[in-house]
């Protein structure tokens, strides 16, 4: 049997490498590759070692959504995934949304262009999670109306209350991915 | 979070090797796991990373049943056309629990297993028979707006804070289970515990025992259930009071009815007694409410919970009647008349 044993002999607080781990993502459609503690978060990682601060850190406990980003597609949130665990995973971040709006032509991802054109934020902390869980929402393809969409949007919440126009924006875009 | 070393079991019986050794943790979603270990409630020396073991199928039973694998999503388990069909219920329950990123990383089996949402237990610097054996407990006297009124002990009043498992109790469901011994099946109602005098034990699993997948018997609650959940805000909270009814009516006559609480005691609360009552009666008010006195028998309040006797009643009474009419609980339009 393959037994992979990482950082067998533990010692609280020991040197970093004897507990770092190898592992490779596929983030925004670039492979990366790491060695990493196994205590670092997928939000961490994303934000620390990437750089990419795009996805934000809320709570950090799972009880705002800021940090949602897509794991092979689905949204959870990043700052309960330790990185390790997602070894092989395909990320996508806010960043890696806009830049499918751009090399669609459309300068924006059609949620962000959404959210802009209904005003749907106010200070803009939740907005990256909130549109990751949007995209998310659609490719699961469960809701459909305005009172599935705002059910489906309750894992994120928004301190500034822009939860009606949030909701519309999403309905905007699900509206027209719907009859594409 | 505390240093720990990792591994990721490459086999069920690598898992349940490294799993026995102590001070070693499963790691499945982990969106309850990383959670208590942030906290330093959980301070494990070794995760042993299950994600990889062959458990993420749900399976048609011969006779009927379903077998959810215990490393299936939560939401993929709701959304499987099989539940959806045949196990209304446990889809509603699910649905009616965390949030869509939450369900999308969080697993059957880690359901199961999650702890307490006690304030206390969540705070180590606070004291709390469950997280420190023999400490004392913080939310008698404390602050227990959330605790049990059925099946507490002087120890612990903690409740089991899942809204799937209410489901599962209703259902009957099976917990399969494999370790360093033997592999067991145990009775949903046997599977959590309730405190006594050992509150740091929330069910029965031993000490490197592994849940590989949940068993739903073959029978057919789809036309008459309903699971109602109360709380503070609309979405994305945890039950104060939840109740799963499944239902079988011949006219006006109940056949068979199962009823199960959450959000009230340390595991699901089912009343044979209630249940049995029921058998055989009108799918009426006062029968209704006769059972939901039974099923709230011996509750006692904490101060900060009492609220949760009379709302539990009515809870039940409700929840009776949306499954009697076939009107089960909407999870997107949740006024409650
Ligand atoms: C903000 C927030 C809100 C939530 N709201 C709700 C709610 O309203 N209703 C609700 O029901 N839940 C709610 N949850 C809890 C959520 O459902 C659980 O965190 C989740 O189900 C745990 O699954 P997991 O796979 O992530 O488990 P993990 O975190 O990986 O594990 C949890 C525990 O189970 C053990 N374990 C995992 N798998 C197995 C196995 N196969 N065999 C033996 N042991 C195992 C682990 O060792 C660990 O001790 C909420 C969570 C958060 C963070
Ligand atoms: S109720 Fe239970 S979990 Fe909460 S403080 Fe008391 S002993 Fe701990
Ligand atoms: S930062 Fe992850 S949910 Fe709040
Ligand atoms: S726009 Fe400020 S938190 Fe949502």
């Amino acid at each position: 049997m393959d037994t992979r044993v990482f950082g067998g002999t533990s010692q609280a607080g020991a040197a970093q490498s004897s507990e770092a781990i190898g592992i490779s993502l596929v983030i925004n459609g670039r492979r990366r590759d790491f060695v990493i503690e196994p205590w670092v978060t997928l939000l961490d990682l994303l934000r620390e070692q990437e750089h990419l601060t795009g996805t934000k850190k809320g709570c950090d406990h799972g009880q705002c959504g800021a940090c949602t980003v897509l794991v092979d597609g689905k949204r959870i949130n990043s700052c309960l995934a330790l990185a390790v665990a997602r070894d092989g995973a395909q990320v996508t971040t806010i960043e890696g949304l806009a830049c499918e709006g751009l090399a669609e032509g459309h300068g924006l991802h059609p949620l962000q262009q959404a959210f802009v054109d209904h005003d749907a934020l106010q200070c803009g902390y939740c907005t990256p999670g909130q549109i990751c869980s949007a995209q998310g929402l659609i490719n699961e393809g469960h809701a459909r109306s305005r009172d599935e969409v705002r059910e489906s949007m309750s894992g994120n919440l928004c301190r500034c209350g822009a939860y009606t126009n949030i909701a519309a924006a999403v309905m905007e875009v699900l509206e027209k991915a719907d009859t594409r | 979070m505390n240093r720990f070393s990792y591994v990721r079991a490459a086999g069920v019986a690598e898992a349940v090797r490294e799993g026995s050794a102590r001070q070693v943790r499963f790691l499945a979603g982990g969106t309850n796991l990383v959670d208590l270990m942030k906290e330093n409630v959980e301070r494990p020396q070794r995760l042993v990373d299950i994600n990889r073991l062959p458990l993420h199928k749900i399976d048609d039973l011969e006779g009927g049943g379903l077998r959810l694998g215990a490393l299936v999503t939560n939401a993929d388990t709701a959304y499987d056309p099989r539940v959806e069909r045949r196990y209304p219920l446990l889809a509603s329950a699910i649905l009616a629990g965390a949030s869509p990123q939450l369900r999308n990383a969080a697993t059957n089996g880690g359901n199961l297993n999650q702890r307490t949402r006690c304030y206390y237990f969540y705070d180590p610097a606070t004291a709390c028979n469950k997280r420190q054996p023999g400490s004392g407990c913080g939310a008698i006297g404390g602050v227990n707006r959330i605790h049990a009124i059925l099946g507490a002990s002087d120890q612990c009043i903690a409740t089991h804070p899942s809204d799937m498992c209410v489901a599962l109790a209703a259902l009957d469901a099976q917990v399969r289970v494999t370790g360093p011994d033997a592999d067991r099946v145990i009775a949903f109602s046997e599977y959590h515990r309730l405190p006594g005098d050992q509150p740091w034990r929330d069910n029965d699993l031993r000490p490197g025992e592994l849940v590989t997948a949940i068993d739903l018997p073959a029978e057919d609650f789809s036309s008459h259930y309903t699971y109602l959940k109360l709380r503070d805000r609309l979405s994305y909270a945890f039950a104060l009071v939840s109740v799963a009814v499944a239902m079988r009516l011949d006219g006006e006559r109940i056949t068979e009815v199962r009823v199960a609480l959450g959000g009230v005691a340390h595991k699901p609360w089912r009343s044979p007694v209630a249940e049995s009552g029921l058998a055989g009666e009108k799918a009426s008010q006062a029968n209704f409410l006769a059972a939901a006195h039974v099923l709230t028998e011996g509750a006692v309040g904490q101060g900060g919970n009492d609220f949760k006797i009379e709302l539990a009643r009515r809870a039940i009474v409700r929840a009776l009647k949306q499954a009697a009419n076939g009107t089960p609980q909407s999870q997107t339009d949740k006024r409650v008349f």
